[in-house]
């Protein structure tokens, strides 16, 4: 990357904005500041960021209101840092089109592996990538293959759909009903359970000890996640 | 929460605060010497002693008996103090000895007694007094006649005057225990020697151990005691207006009728009973006059009775043929010394056959005190008073009795050849006696006129004229016409009283029932229930139960069950609910309402409404049937005031629990924020001077457990709040337990966690946010107490009834015996290090969490090795069954 990647923090509390600016700008990356929904509305329209970082909590308008409009006027990709942690609002976020969800107080390591997944997913629907490895594990989304260890791995049709779905956005959380809809297209009543005997079947093949899941984690609540590398 | 709403009275805490602290005093209170009041004090001493209480004997009298020095041979006695008084050396109690020894109890015999001048107080209360305020409780006697309020009374009938006397104030706030024995037993005991009697008392021996004596002290002592208990409970609450204590002698009777100035007459017998610190009565005398009420009269009498009892008199209904006999034989037989009634307003010519009633009443009690009230004459009815109107059906009386007479005819004109003419005569008392007895009054003097004409026409020649020949026949028809209205008078009287008594029977029989009813039941929603089932079944109707909230009447009873009211119904009862006044149809006002609503009332505020309404749109109370109803509403009110006040109490020690455990938080709370924030503090000082890696862990640890704690507060007020909604949601355990593994990494850094969960595990029912804190509190705990450097396991099995998860650690694990309390909110193993902080909140979650999802939590010690095995079992029903193959394929 010759130019650094722009990134928007949306927070109304100065210290959280200076700590985001400290983390993300040694990780390379160019910071820009609003500490209210109308500046970060703004500076959207002005520097067209890579990546909006977005509290939820905001002086003059609810974080979630704010989604759909970013959603409406840029390409930018959302992550809601908040110190909310119901279930609910994590998905209603995600649904709106949020990419992701951190928990305040969050670990930055982890923050910068989410944005990292965030600009990644921009690469790849920039029309990029379509092989995937992470530990041992390969998925060629176009091939319809996995090897595991270099070994062809068979998957059943519904588990290849669901590892590809949640392949083709690796490190961000996909939600169940976005895994469910994929899977079981014409069954709109498919309940969570049948999704994790599917994930589960995923797991027992690919996992290298599936009790301790590290490929395909779970989202608490909300869905799952493929950790992994291009 | 609103602010508030869930506040106690502060009256009612500044009352218990001032309570708090103090001993408490036992009283056990007999009518008389000899009762057994030390023994019985000594029984209960040696129970509490038992129980582990410190108990001590102050002073106890034993008289030299055996039984009750044996008593005391098991308690500790504080030695008597030596007083020199005149040159005597006399044994008084040792209070600064006691006070020294600062015992939990202490027995004080003799309440009542004086000590030796020279002594700390004069009165021996004064030094018990003194003990309570020192927090040490006190058991004590003390015999009726000590009591201040009643020492003239007891002199009075015993004429022995009671010099050493104990203030009414200090019964009142004891706890009070009556140690009673029969009068006649006493008096064997008396007879057998086992009394001590003290030389003033021997010398009037024979006559105050009299049985009349001792039947009156004991019911004094018996009604003490029931009162100060009364007066406990009511002071808990609020004032009342039966205040002040009963002297005991002054008896009121209060005669109500049913003209208008009946509420007055009320009013002014509640005048005299608080100057004369007397109960009283208000009663009706209903004659059989009072048969032919219209409503506006009795109306009157329960609005009258309604009163009185709200001022907290008594009410009863006497059932009698004449004003003057029920109200004398009443006002005898209830002893009353004061009578209060009306000044009559009778006719001169009503006056003049009866005699007023207000002159026999003066005349002919005795020992009774008539106060006659004047009413004036703008209160009294304008028109008509005592026609009796027509019974429904009364024609039908006078038909049979018209038949009879001609019955008696033909009869007797068929036996005229062998019976004298004068027989004949006496054959026609017949149908005079059956008519009065079997119709009243007037069918009998009916019956006596239309014989005499019969017997005239039919058999005093000349025979087939109504005019009488023979002198002597005259006077044989006289007879039998004079005989027939004496008979019918009397007969009709019998029957009246009969009719009266088995009325009256059945209306005590209802109101027994009734209160029967109410008291099974044990919630408010029960009793409102029983009181619209019971009231709806005595009088045939429907009824609905309302109370009020700001949001306007809500309808809490209904029988038979309704929904909801109509907006005229609402408006009736809002209007009773806010004026305490009936309202409805049959009333003053909203008579439009289909319903008639009757209030019910506490002293101080209206309750409830009452509603009734009958299918067929007529009154829903007939008139002779409203005092019945008012008696009923009176008890419903009584039994729903008294319940809701001990709810309320209940409400007040809940609150104070509560308040405790809040205060027992806080101070956890300070404790366990400012040790992470007092490490991360020194750690950042360290990284100012140099910087270490071992630093920022200890700062990347503390702050991880502050962010736990901070979670595990905002969780304890959800589940104390019982706002925890539930999103069940089928979940993998193995998710579960990665999931809760991530997020306390940092708290369990260094730890080794092995997780043995089975592959087939079925997945099970459940919150997954709630479920993910359950075990995160489970993980963190057993990092916390199991010894560092051990592994801490997660494991599973399914069995045949459900699934167990399983955290188990290796350490000291849990207190024997102390399994579940674990689990209670604060707690924390005792004797376990302060600086493991956690509040011992994570334990109260996980229980607070796992019940409210249905999860039982189990806590064990291990065998081999040691250490803490914490469960959660879930039943069948919380696991999901195995799920359609063909939806995978």
């Amino acid at each position: 990357m010759t130019i650094p990647a722009l990134i928007l923090v949306v927070d109304d509390e100065p210290p959280i904005r200076r700590l985001l600016r400290g983390a993300l700008e040694r990780a390379g990356y160019a910071v820009i500041e609003a500490g209210s929904a109308k500046e970060a509305m703004a500076l959207l329209a002005a520097r067209d960021p890579a990546v909006v970082l977005l509290d939820l909590g905001l002086p003059d308008r609810d974080g979630i209101e704010l989604i759909p409009l970013i959603r409406k006027r840029s390409s930018a990709t959302i992550l809601i840092v908040s110190a909310r942690d119901a279930t609910e609002e994590k998905v209603a976020a995600l649904d709106l089109g949020a990419a992701d969800y951190v928990t305040k107080p969050f670990d930055t390591e982890e923050l910068l592996a989410r944005v990292r997944a965030a600009l990644r997913h921009r690469l790849t629907a920039d029309g990029g990538q379509t092989v995937l490895t992470a530990g041992g594990v390969t998925i060629d989304l176009l091939g319809h293959r996995v090897t595991r260890d270099g070994e062809a791995v068979h998957l059943t049709p519904k588990e290849f759909v669901a590892l590809a779905e949640l392949a083709r956005f690796p490190g961000r959380v996909i939600t169940h009903q976005q895994l469910l809809r994929a899977v079981w297209p014409n069954d709109h009543e498919r309940h969570v359970e049948y999704l994790r005997v599917l994930i589960r079947g995923i797991r027992q093949k690919l996992e290298a000890d599936p009790a301790r899941p590290s490929l395909v984690v779970n989202e608490l609540g909300i869905g799952y996640r493929l950790i992994g590398s291009a | 929460m609103k602010p508030g709403d869930d506040k106690p009275d502060p009256d009612a805490l500044l009352r218990i605060a001032a309570r708090e602290g103090r001993g408490k005093l036992k009283l056990f209170l007999g009518a008389a010497p000899g009762v057994g009041k030390t023994y019985e004090m000594l029984a209960q001493a040696a129970g509490r002693r038992k129980a582990g209480i410190d108990v001590v004997v102050g002073v106890v009298e034993t008289h030299g008996r055996a039984e009750t020095e044996a008593m005391t041979r098991g308690l500790e006695t504080i030695p008597r103090a030596a007083i020199t008084y005149q040159g005597r050396t006399l044994a008084e109690m040792d209070l600064d000895a006691i006070l020294a020894r600062h015992p939990g109890l202490v027995l004080v015999d003799e309440l009542a007694h004086s000590n030796v001048p020279g002594s700390r107080h004069p009165k021996r209360y004064q030094d018990v007094e003194e003990l309570l305020a020192a927090g040490i409780d006190v058991y004590s006697t003390v015999n009726i006649q000590h009591l201040e309020s009643l020492n003239d009374v007891v002199a009075s009938f015993t004429h022995v005057r009671v010099r050493e006397t104990v203030p009414d104030s200090v019964l009142e706030a004891a706890e009070i225990e009556v140690v009673d024995i029969p009068p006649d037993e006493l008096i064997e005991r008396l007879k057998d020697g086992k009394v001590y009697i003290p030389d003033e008392a021997a010398r009037a021996l024979n006559h105050f151990f009299s049985k009349s004596n001792l039947s009156a002290l004991r019911e004094l002592a018996l009604r003490r005691a029931a009162q100060a208990v009364d007066a406990q409970m009511l002071d808990y609450v609020r004032e009342h207006a039966l205040a002040g204590t009963w002297a005991g002698t002054e008896r009121i009777v209060v005669a109500i009728n049913e003209l208008p100035g009946a509420e007055l007459l009320v009013r002014t017998a509640k005048r005299i009973s608080d100057a004369l610190r007397a109960p009283w009565t208000a009663v009706h005398i209903e004659t059989p006059r009072a048969r032919h009420f219209g409503e506006t009269e009795q109306r009157r009498i329960a609005a009258a009775f309604n009163l009185a009892s709200q001022l907290g008199g008594l009410v009863a209904t006497v059932p009698a043929v004449s004003v003057f006999h029920g109200l004398s034989a009443f006002a005898i037989e209830a002893r009353a010394t004061q009578l209060i009634i009306g000044k009559s307003s009778r006719s001169r010519w009503f006056e003049l056959r009866h005699r007023s009633v207000v002159d026999r009443l003066v005349r002919e009690t005795s020992g009774m005190a008539v106060h006659v009230l004047p009413l004036a004459d703008e209160m009294l009815p304008k028109v008509r008073r005592g026609i009796a109107r027509a019974e429904p059906g009364a024609w039908r009386a006078y038909l049979a009795t018209l038949m009879m007479v001609a019955a008696v005819t033909v009869v007797a004109t068929e036996l005229f050849h062998i019976l004298a003419l004068g027989n004949v005569a006496l054959l026609y008392l017949l149908p005079v006696m059956l008519a009065a007895s079997l119709f009243g009054r007037w069918p009998g003097v009916f019956a006596g006129l239309a014989s005499s004409l019969a017997y005239n026409f039919f058999f005093l020649p000349p025979v087939g004229t109504f005019s009488v020949s023979n002198p002597e026949n005259v006077v044989t028809l006289l007879v039998l016409l004079g005989v027939a209205f004496v008979t019918s008078h009397f007969a009709a009287r019998a029957r009246t009283q009969a009719d009266l008594a088995g009325s009256s029977a059945r209306q005590n029989a209802a109101i027994a029932g009734f209160a029967r009813q109410l008291t099974t039941a044990r919630t408010d929603e029960e009793l409102m229930q029983a009181i619209c089932a019971e009231v709806a079944r005595l009088f045939d109707v429907r009824t609905a139960l309302l109370t009020p909230s700001s949001a306007g009447p809500v309808l809490r009873a209904a029988y038979p069950p309704e929904d909801r009211l109509a907006t005229i119904e609402m408006a009736a009862a809002q209007w009773t609910l806010d004026k305490g006044q009936p309202a409805g149809r049959g009333s003053d006002t909203l008579t439009a309402s289909d319903w008639l609503f009757h209030p019910l009332r506490a002293t101080d505020r209206t309750m409830a409404a009452l509603g009734v309404a009958r299918d067929d749109g007529r009154n829903p109370i007939r008139s002779d049937q409203l005092q019945l109803l008012m008696s009923l509403i009176d008890q419903a009110s009584l039994v729903l005031d008294r319940m809701q006040i001990e709810n309320e109490m209940r409400d007040v020690a809940e609150l104070r629990e509560r308040d405790r455990l809040r205060a027992a938080l806080l101070s956890s709370v300070s404790h366990d924020l400012r040790t992470p924030l007092t490490a991360i503090r020194a750690a950042v000082d360290g990284m100012r001077r140099a910087p270490t890696p071992a630093l920022l862990d200890e700062i990347a640890t503390e702050t991880a457990r502050l962010n736990r704690f901070v979670a595990n507060l905002l969780d304890m007020a959800r589940v104390e709040a019982g706002a925890l909604r539930l999103t069940l949601q089928a979940i993998d355990l193995t998710d579960a337990v990665a999931g809760a593994l991530h997020d306390t990494q940092q708290i369990l850094a260094g730890r080794e966690v092995r997780i043995e969960l089975p592959a087939d595990l079925p997945m099970v029912r459940v919150d997954p946010q709630l479920f993910h804190h359950v075990l995160i509190n489970l993980l963190d705990n057993a990092g916390r107490y199991g010894d560092p450097g051990t592994p801490i396991t997660v494991t599973a099995q399914r069995d045949g009834m459900g699934l167990t998860l399983s955290v188990l650690d290796e350490g000291a694990g849990l207190p024997p015996g102390q399994e579940q309390a674990v689990f209670e909110t604060f707690h924390r193993l005792e004797g376990s290090d302060r600086s493991k902080a956690g509040a011992g909140l994570g334990l109260a979650i996980v229980k607070g969490f796992a019940d409210a999802m249905g999860i039982g939590v189990e806590a064990a010690n291990r065998v081999a090795p040691g250490g803490a095995r914490f469960g959660l079992r879930f039943g069948e029903g919380l696991i999901v069954r195995p799920l359609d193959e063909k939806a995978f394929a």
